[in-house]
Parts: C-alpha cells; structure tokens; sequence
C-alpha cells in the first residue's frame, strides 16, 4: 500500500467505521454471503458474526450484492484538444463515475509532441489531484520517439508508478509513429515490464480516405466513419498484435469498436498472444447508424475513434466476445465535448473533436446488455468491469477484489432497478448523452469509495480533490509471467560453421545508384563454380564435433512416399 | 482403346467433324444450328473462342517475328533429322507417343511441309481446366486450328501419336527474375537458360519482373528488359513492372505501360525498407490509381520496418549466416503485410495479387480474405510447394545460402503440404517459381552478413512436375485443377485467355503431352540452371512432360530440348481483365457515397488553434455552460422535413429519440448469446 499519497488528512465523518451486514459478497471467482466490516477505508474484517466497536454505521444489505467497485480503465477527463478542453473535468468526471459505481479511473496522459511526458504526467496529476473525487491512476501516451522519450519513460516507470504506455497508430503527422517506432517502443515497454496499449487504426489509409470523401463533398459526421471503416481499425490491430509478438511485449488494445477488430484480437489469443481487448461503453452499448442523423449536434456526438460501427449487430457480438473471455476489461474513453467544441468542425468532418460519455453508464450497460441476457454470470461481471483491470494494471488485490486488506472501495448492485438513460439527468455536462432514451436494468444502490459512502438513496457526496493517486508497479504477474517465460525460451542461437572459404562474387558497395547491368554481362560463364564445388567437401571443420545430424537426414527425408500415403488432404484444419 | 474410337466413329456419322463433340457420342444441339461460334444455351459458350481478345496480342508482334522464326528452323534442322530416324523405327513400346513425320505420297504433295510447321496430335486427351476429352489436335502456324475426332488434314503433316496421354494447356510461370541485375551482377539464369529449364519442365510462356532502379525511368527499364528477353528468350513471355518508387512522373509512365506497352500487372514492395518499399499511404495512391487504369496490383508482403529492426538485432546478437535470415523475417511478418495489402486493396477497390505466398499464416489471410469477397490472388511459389527452411540450419553454408529467398521458406515442414491443399481448394489461385538464382560465389557476398545475401531460388523447371506429385498424385486435386493452377488462372489473370492457357482452337499451339507416371530425380548435376545447388535436391517426382509443344513447334521430345534463343515473343496484356474486373466493376457502381443533407449548424462555435502544438489549456476553462446551446435542440432543422435518400438507417430527427425504439426487452429475449458464430 505504498501508493498512498499525502492527501489522506482530509476532515473525516465520524462514521468511518461501516459494517455491512446481509449481503451476497461477488468477487471473480465465487460469491458467498457475509458481512464486512470496513475502517479507514481498508476492509478490515469479513465473515459473519463479526465482533465490531459500538457505534459502527451499518448498513443492510438484504441479501443484494455486493460487489468491487468498478474500474474504468480508459478515460479522458479535462483532455486539452486545440486549445479546447474536454468538457468534463476530473471532477465532474469522477462524479459521473461514482454515480455509475466505478469507483476508480484510468485517465490518458496525452503530452503534446515536442512536450516532455513528465512535465505532461505532473501536470495531470495537478489538475486530478485537486479536483478528483475518486482514486485514480494515469496511462501515459507516447506521441513521438526519441531518445529522451525512453530515459523519461523509465523514471515514469521507476518513480512515478506508471505501467502502460499508448501508442497511436492513427492521427498521421500528429501522434503518430511508424512501425519501426512502434517497435522500438515495444521493446522498451517490455524491457520496463509495462503494458503497449495501441490506438489502433491505420492513419495513413484514414488520411488518405479523409482526402476522398472531403473530395467528393461530403463534409458532416457520416464522413468520419466513412473514412475510417472498420477494416482499417482490424488491420493496425492485426500489425500490433505481430509486432506485439515479435518483441515478445504484452498488448492491450484500447477501444475495440468492431466486428473484425474483436476477431483478429480472439484469434491472437487462441494462437498464444498475449493481448487484452478493451471494448467501451460506446462500443457496447450503440452503434454507428447515428452518424446519418439529420440533426448535425447529435451526429456530431458519435465522433469518436475509432468510429462506432455502423454495423447495428456489432453491440451484441462485442458483449458475446466481452462474456465469452475473448475481451477482457472495459473502459468508457469518456471524453465528451459539448456541442459549440464539436461545431468546430461543422463544415469539415475531420475537425470534430473526438470522444463520446461513457463512464456513468458502463456498468449497467454492461449489466443489461450482458448479465440481463444471460450471457455472463454476476462473477463474469466483475472480472470484465473491475478485477481484470485491476490485474492488467498490477493493482489487484487492492482493488478489484473484496478481501481483507483491499481497499473499502464497493458497490451494492441492485439488479432490479431500472433507469432511462437522458442528457437531462445524466452527472456528464455535455447536452447530448449517446445512450439517450435507452432503458437499462441494474445500477448501484449504495457506492462506497475509500471507506466512505458517496452514493445513498440516489444522493450524490463527493468531495472534490478526496482522490488519491495510486501509483502501480512494473512487471504485474497477470501478463508478465508468460512473458518471462517465453523470454527465456527465445534465445536464438547461430549455427556453428566452417569459415566460408569458396570464391566471393565483387559487388559496388552502394547499390542505390546502381544502374542495370548492360546486357553484355548476363551469361556468366560457368567456370568460376569450379572452385566452389569443393566446398561440398571442404568447410566442414566443425561438422564431426557437432550434432549433424543435419545433413545424412535431409536426404532420406526428402524422398517421396507412395501416393496418397503421406500428405494428406483432411489435414487442413 | 478400341472401343473409345468405336464411340467416335458412331458420332462422326452425323456431324461435319470438326464440329463433333470430341469424346461423345451425346446429342449436341449447337450443330443443329451449325455455326461454330453461334451461342446456343448449354452449348460451350463461355468457351468459345473470342478472336477479338486474342487480336491483341497477335498484331504488333507476329509478324515481324517470322524471319527469325525460320532461322529457329534451320537451328533445328540436326534434330529433325534424327526425327525422321526415329518415324522409321516407330513400332516401339505402343504407350510411349510417337511422332511421325510425314512420308512417301504426302511428302510429294506438300513440298514446302517442313516450314508450314503442321503437326497433328492424335489419340491424346485433352485437359482444359474445365474439362477433359479425348480428341485430336491439329496445329499450324503456330495456332491450334481444329479440334476433334477424324480432322481433315492436308497431307505430310508430322503426326504425334500421344496413345491415350493426356495433352494439356503449356505451363504460364507467373513469376521470374531471369537476368535480373544486382548490385552488378546478374542472376546466373539469364533468359536463354531460364527459358530453356522452364520449357524443360513443360512451361511455355513466363512472365518476368521488370525491376527499375529506384530513381530511374519506369520505360527505360522496361526497354531494357524488352531488349534482353527478345534476343535470348526461347518461348513466348510477357512482363510485369515494379513500382519501386512513387511520384507523378512515374504515374504517368505506369499510365503509358498499361495504354501503349501490354503490361497490365504492377508489383510493388512492403519491404526493403529505404531501398523499394513503400509507405501505406504511397500503397494506397498506387493501388487507387491501378484501380482505375484496369492494372493488377501485386505486392511483396514483408513487413520492412520490422524486418530492419529485427535484421540489427540477429547482427548484434552476432547470428551472421543464413538462418539470420529467416530469424529475421518471422512468418508473421509476411501475414501481417498481406493483411493490410488487403484492407488497402479493399479500401481503393483495387485486385490484389499476392506474390510469393510461402507461410501458412499468409495463406490464411489470402483465403479469409477471399471468404470475405476480396479480389485477392493469392500465388504460392515452387519452392514454398515442395521444400522448407530446415535447410537454413545447414551446416554447409553453401547449401544453406541456396535457400535465401524473401519471404523466407518456412521452417515449418508442415507448410508444403498446407499450401498445396490451399492451391488445391482454390483459396490460393495461380503458382510461380520466382525463378531467381545466384551462384554460389554471388551468394557469398554475403557469408559475413545474411542480409547482402543475394535472395532467390530456383525453381521454374521443378514447378509443373513438383506440383503433380505434391497435389496431384496425392489425390488433393484432379488434372483439371492442375491446369487451372499451372497455366489457365495466370492466363486469366494476365487477361491472355484464352489465348494461352487453354486447348481451343485459335488459342496458341502450347501444349505439353503430360506423363503421368514417369519417376525421376531432382538434381543440380541433371537440371537445365547454372546455379551449382538445386532447393529440390534429392526430391524423387512424379509425372513429367514427354512432349512440349511451343509455337507449335516440338521443343522437347525423347528428353532432348531443341530450343532456340530468341524465338520468344513478348505478349502484350491489356488492362481490365474480366478475371479480376467484373466484380471490381460491379462494386464501383455500388461503392458511391453520399452526405446527409443537414441545414447549417448555426449554434455558437468553440474557438480552437489550428496548429497542434499549443500547450494545454489552463484549467480555468473546463465548465462551459450549457446555456446557449439547448437552443441547438430546437433550430437548425431547416431541411429537416426533406425526404432521406440513401441507404443507411436515418434515425429521426428528433433531438430526443422515442423512448420506445431503445427500450430493452425482457431478459433473454433479444440478445442471443448463440449468435455469436
């Protein structure tokens, strides 16, 4: 618990102390019924007939269920976009968040290129120190490579409990990088033991398509995901996903909004990769249709990227693939603008901000897109809202888990409430809400944040900058014990061989300027091969001392079985 | 044997010959008609002879070729002679085919015989890619001029009695790099013996890879590789160019290629990395503008940038010999770049031809791809057929340098035989040989550093036989398909069908008589290359040309080649084939996009800096208020009430949608967790 940071004298209520009496505790992995007992903001104590000081506020649970609160791994609270900023800051942000029961954030560091990512990561943790009302922790995202980026990257990781690092495979000329720099990146990444997330979409077919569809007049939000189709998200996530593996470096894949995006990350996984999918709520929960809309503002609203598939059958495959453990965490990229930011961009698709609301409703989305559906259990639940994030992050058991020891951090989840989701009534303070009109099962009934209530009978008490910044160590064991595994089996090795000692062919030294050879040159005769027929017999001075069994096998293997007895057809899997 | 030309006899009574159905005695309602070429329903009218589409070809370079064509004759006159040697002593083994010249009264009548270069094929089975028969095949001028049972032929024509063997199309190798210049020297194959091996394993036409210089004129090099393969090619062949570099000028050139030159097939590079390859968004101009001139693109699918990265590496890590090469470049590397070839090639519309497919990964990713209905061809190459990249761990570091090609062989041994299933199911479509050898001291030019290895390998003289026993005789694919792979898909592709690539009559007389049986070894001390090692060593093949018919002329017979150096025309390709374009045209007319028609959003506008590189904003600003743009909800609707007109789901308008659209239904009902394929 060494992440605790120098805010904790902040004035307490008396009633510090809760006990939670009744309820059905859901961890991951099991739930079982037993009350707990909470002090200082720690679970002290669970079981039943537990023996607590008088005077404890206790509060009954009914037999409802309790679980960790949620994690949203991806948020975007107060992003400065050109000059502008997005529209909910870590306080509103937060709040929004502890409504919806997620009682920690993940917010993205996006220093601008040219600026310095500490100077960046200091400058966040400012404005989320003083406005933030839950715990958070910061991603940091590398928008150009050098060398000072690297030095920075491991006094992030060394003094400053940063474990993931973004990298952009979109936003050409801007963020950036070329494959080469991606995997230069990866390569310290996994030197570090932290986690490659990627935006991935491919940004210079998106430039180029943006360039056609501007061309050909169209100029409202529909152009947007008309330039960044889906398979253009698939493809940069298939090119990370194998640059991920040849650097052996674990994956995460921030903002899985389609079908084929989802698909290439399962079949990775089933070929061994290690890669993690983070779907939102925008992903999960709509679809892209609205994009057509003849309002401009709510079309404009949709914009974010990559886009939300037009596909309207997508929503339901993610939350499949989210149940069925191909995906795994879920995060909102809550980054709202309101609609004069977004006008910014009202004669030209490709400068409207980009982000959608998502952190208050992730969790009943999922609740009711999944759970209600009986596609995942309860269990299921927490480990895509909370635990898994908690363990790709290195922050398990401390959050993501109900145990003695971990953070009072809980919600008590009725599964039967209802709500509509309305701009009207929403903590967001952006006039559209994506999810408008949707009517959603399940919600938090009480939220308790570090100890205290902060959600009761509908009623909101946060206090503003009561976050703490918790800070995560490299290496989490979740991802990094395969990875040290494979490293170790992945020592290549050369093949010990006599010097080469035949003739040498001359060649100019720079072979860029060459012009083609003149025709008088192309029959060379075979007289210089004479020499180098020797070497069939020569070279070979370390062959006896050696396994070579190379060579007497090749060839009896070579030599072909009867037809139709060795190859056969319905090996083809 | 008798009895099929019993049932011959029976059909012939009824129809004038050369319009007999060859091999059935069935009713065929298209003589009742009577014209050849008339398009009777269930008749072959998708194979009919379309003479226009061969005109293409036959005007520019038939003719002028003529003279040099009987020089090629005189050059032959010792074979013939021992030809007729053999006429007289022809009552030999009955399976073997036998060629007759033409004697006695018919050598009389037709005094000119030798030169009118006739020859009839009788008794043998005709492969075409669709299906077989048995027929005749009488040839002149280099043309197939009729087709069937009992022909009415002039006179002394040399006969071949090919006993039953089936005749096939000539093998098209898609992919070589005859004479290809590097670094100042030159592969060790130049177009006379390239030709010569590929004709040796029963491939009549080749297409070569014209490789400009980065920086250097697209034209020029294409003059130049003209040159080359016109004065030493020995069968006929065309060209594809590669892009290697992108800029208008080029554009134009590429313009003129496919308008005035016969290319119609481009390939460019993904690796190479500051050397030929391109960037994504480079890829994407290229392929939009070959998308709309009707070329091909093709591409090197090699991920370079990585390819770089992990080449320091290996050299670091003091790996220096060939295996450094394939250690390098990781079979995913060559899937990863074929995916986004494909989503670039979807993205501009544009038929993709994949050069190269040596790794099963790649080759999931073509017959994805192709599940998903991209144009994409998919061409695995001889050696990634019929042979690994175990050999890369040789100890003999001549033997392992032999291997080097990019992509890599696979070390996979599995990947031969998963290939030739994919070439067998049609996921991949034509196959090549990338023919592209060094010889051993041009090899070791890199024997302290794997990367200046020169890459290729051998393998246009193995192809036809390694994929007959690897597909055929392994009962993945039947003859048909084997037709179909070797020769009528690239013809196809290259928009030359059916001229080339099918046994029709008009189509260009090359033909192979196709052994079945014969057995024979692979070795560098028998092969017709220069290179000093051969990727097949060892290999033990079935099946075998006897006979290889080119322009009409008899290039290989009783294992003797009687080919002459500079008797290769260049076939021109026109763009747009129907192969690859129907589709592409039919979603060109689909793919149009349009906006929404909106009114104007006239609510307030945030200020914002165009330049990126502004700071962060100061905190202060973070709460705008909400006041001024509620009125957003109710104005700016002015064109609201107009009619939608396009396709995709137009949800209303309404600032707020009606609540009943999204409500969710019970538990359970909706969603359904088996739908989820």
């Amino acid at each position: 618990m060494s992440g605790y940071q120098g805010k904790k004298n902040i004035p307490r209520i008396t009633s510090d102390r809760l006990l939670i009496k009744g309820g059905k505790i859901v961890n991951d992995d099991q739930s079982f019924c037993a009350d707990i007992y909470m002090e200082d903001g720690v679970i002290k104590q669970i079981g039943e007939n537990l023996i607590v000081p008088g005077g404890v506020k206790t509060i009954d649970a009914h037999g409802r269920m309790l679980m960790p609160g949620g994690i949203d791994v991806h948020t975007r609270f107060q992003m400065p976009d050109r000059g502008m900023v997005s529209a909910d800051d870590f306080y509103q942000g937060t709040k929004a968040a502890l409504s919806g029961g997620t009682t920690m954030i993940i917010d993205h560091v996006v220093p601008e290129p040219g600026i310095s990512l500490i100077s960046s990561f200091e400058q966040w943790r400012e404005w989320a120190d003083s406005k933030s009302c839950c715990d958070y922790s910061l991603h940091v995202d590398i928008t150009e490579w050098h060398k000072g980026i690297q030095e920075e990257m491991e006094a992030l990781v060394k003094d400053h409990g940063v474990n993931s690092f973004l990298v952009y495979l979109a936003y050409k000329d801007i963020f950036q990088l070329t494959d080469a720099q991606v995997y230069e990146v990866f390569s310290v990444i996994r030197d570090l033991g932290a986690i490659a997330q990627v935006h991935a979409e491919n940004g210079d077919i998106v430039a180029e398509e943006q360039r056609r569809i501007l061309e050909q007049g169209i100029t409202g939000p529909e152009g947007h995901v008309l330039s960044r189709p889906e398979e253009v998200e698939a493809e940069a996530v298939n090119r990370s996903v194998t640059v991920a593996n040849q650097t052996n470096c674990p994956l995460y894949i921030t903002k899985v909004m389609s079908k084929s995006a989802a698909d290439v990350i399962a079949q990775a996984r089933k070929k061994g990769t290690v890669v993690y999918g983070e779907p939102i709520t925008a992903s999960l929960g709509t679809d892209g249709s609205h994009y057509w809309s003849k309002n401009w503002a709510k079309a404009a609203a949709f914009v974010t990227s990559p886009p939300l598939s037009p596909d309207p059958t997508t929503p339901d495959y993610l939350n499949s693939l989210l149940s069925c453990g191909d995906l795994q965490v879920t995060g909102s990229a809550h980054c709202p603008f309101n609609t004069a930011q977004r006008a910014v961009g009202k004669d030209d698709f490709s400068l409207i901000p980009e982000g959608v609301n998502g952190t208050e409703e992730r969790m009943s989305i999922i609740w009711d897109k999944c759970v209600v559906t009986g596609k995942m259990d309860e269990n299921q639940f927490v480990a895509v809202t909370s635990t898994n994030a908690a363990k790709i992050f290195n922050l398990y058991p401390r959050k993501g888990r109900i145990a003695v020891g971990s953070d009072a951090d809980l919600v008590l989840w009725d599964p039967d409430m209802t709500k509509i989701i309305s701009a009207k009534s929403h903590n967001s303070t952006v006039e559209y809400n994506i999810f408008e009109g949707t009517e959603v099962r399940g919600g938090p009934l009480v939220v308790i944040s570090q100890g205290k209530i902060v959600l009761e009978e509908g009623n909101l008490h946060t206090t503003e900058g009561s976050g703490r910044y918790v800070a995560r160590k490299p290496f989490p064991d979740y991802v990094y014990k395969r990875i040290k595994a494979r490293s170790r089996l992945a020592e290549l090795r050369g093949v010990p061989r006599g010097l080469y000692d035949g003739p040498v062919c001359e060649v100019s030294v720079t072979p860029k300027a060459m012009t083609p050879a003149s025709s008088a040159k192309t029959s060379p005769a075979k007289q210089p091969n004479q020499p180098v027929r020797n070497l069939h017999q020569s070279g070979f001075s370390l062959s006896g001392a050696q396994v070579d069994d190379n060579i007497p096998r090749r060839s009896t293997q070579r030599i072909v079985a009867p037809p139709g007895g060795r190859a056969n057809i319905t090996s083809l899997g | 044997m008798a009895e099929r030309r019993g049932n011959r006899d029976k059909a012939e009574d009824e129809l004038p010959v050369y319009l007999a159905r060859p091999g059935t005695a069935d009713q065929v309602p298209r003589q009742k008609y009577g014209g050849l070429f008339c398009s009777v329903e269930g008749a072959f009218e998708s194979k009919t002879i379309d003479f226009d589409a061969l005109s293409v070809g036959q005007r520019g370079s038939r003719t002028p070729r003529t003279a040099k064509r009987e020089t090629g004759q005189e050059a032959r006159s010792p074979a013939t002679e021992r030809r007729s040697t053999d006429g007289a002593e022809r009552q030999r083994e009955t399976a073997q085919p036998e060629i007759r010249s033409g004697c006695g009264k018919e050598v009389l009548q037709n005094l000119g015989e030798e030169k009118s270069d006739r020859l009839l094929i009788k008794g043998g089975r005709i492969v075409n890619d669709d299906q077989s028969f048995h027929a005749d095949i009488y040839m002149e001028d280099g043309l197939i001029k009729q087709i069937g049972d009992n022909l009415i032929v002039p006179g002394g024509v040399k006969t071949i009695e090919a006993n039953g063997k089936m005749v096939i199309p000539g093998g098209i190798d898609i992919h070589t790099h005859f004479q290809m210049p590097y670094r100042g020297t030159t592969t060790v194959d130049d177009f006379s013996q390239g030709t010569k091996a590929a004709l040796a394993g029963g491939t009549t036409m080749i297409v070569d890879h014209v490789i400009p210089e980065p920086g250097s004129s697209l034209m020029e090099s294409y003059d130049q590789w003209r040159q080359w393969a016109d004065e030493k090619a020995c069968c006929d062949y065309s060209l594809h160019v590669d892009i290697t570099h992108w800029n208008d000028s080029v554009k134009q050139e590429v313009d003129n290629l496919i308008k005035e030159k016969g290319v119609n097939s481009f390939q460019v590079y993904m690796a190479y990395k500051d050397y030929y390859q391109m960037t994504n968004s480079e890829l994407y101009e290229v392929f939009t503008f070959l998308a709309e001139r009707g070329g091909i693109a093709q591409v090197h699918a090699e991920n370079g940038e990585i390819i770089a990265e992990e080449q320091a590496r290996m050299l670091q890590m003091g790996i220096t010999g060939p295996e450094g090469h394939v250690l390098s470049r990781p079979e995913e590397l060559e899937a990863e770049a074929v995916f986004r070839a494909i989503t670039i090639a979807s993205q501009t519309n544009c038929p993709l031809y994949v050069t190269r497919v040596m790794s099963k990964s790649a080759a999931d990713i073509i017959s994805q791809a192709r599940k998903k209905g991209n144009v994409v061809f998919g061409e695995p190459i001889t050696a990634s057929l019929g042979t690994d990249g175990t050999h890369y761990w040789s100890k003999n570091w001549a033997k392992a340098a032999s291997f080097v090609t990019s992509p890599p062989l696979s070390p996979d041994p599995t990947t031969p035989d998963y290939l030739n299933t994919l070439l067998s199911s049609g996921d991949l479509s034509v196959t090549g040989s990338a023919h592209c050898t060094f010889s051993v001291s041009q090899k070791a030019i890199g024997k302290d550093d794997f990367t200046q290895i020169p890459e290729g390998v051998n393998g246009v003289e193995e192809r036809m036989s390694l994929i007959w026993d690897k597909a055929v005789t392994t009962g993945k694919m039947d003859e048909n398909m084997f037709v179909a792979v070797t020769s009528t898909n690239a013809a196809k592709i290259l928009n030359l069908y059916p001229r080339k690539g099918r046994i029709a009559v008009g189509s260009d007389a090359d033909l192979v008589i196709w052994d079945t049986d014969s057995i024979r070894t692979i070795t560098a001390k028998t092969h017709n290359s220069t290179a000093e090692y051969n990727v097949f060593e060892g290999m033990e093949l079935r099946g075998a040309p006897l006979v290889v018919i080119c322009q009409g002329k008899i290039i290989l017979e009783d294992g003797n080649l009687h080919v002459t150096s500079g008797v290769g025309r260049f076939i021109p390709c026109s763009a747009f084939p129907d192969f690859a374009y129907k589709r592409v045209k039919a979603r060109k007319q689909l793919a149009v996009l349009r906006a929404v028609p909106r009114g104007m959003y006239d609510g307030p506008v945030s200020e914002f800096s165009m330049s990126r590189g502004g700071t962060p904003s100061a905190s202060a600003r973070t709460s705008p208020t909400k006041q001024p743009v509620r009125n957003l909800h109710q104005s700016g609707f002015s064109l609201a009430g107009n009619p939608a007109p396009c396709g995709p789901p137009t949800p209303d308008d309404i600032p707020i949608r009606p609540a009943g659209r999204r409500i969710v239904v019970p538990p359970g009902g909706r969603s359904n967790i088996t739908s989820l394929s």
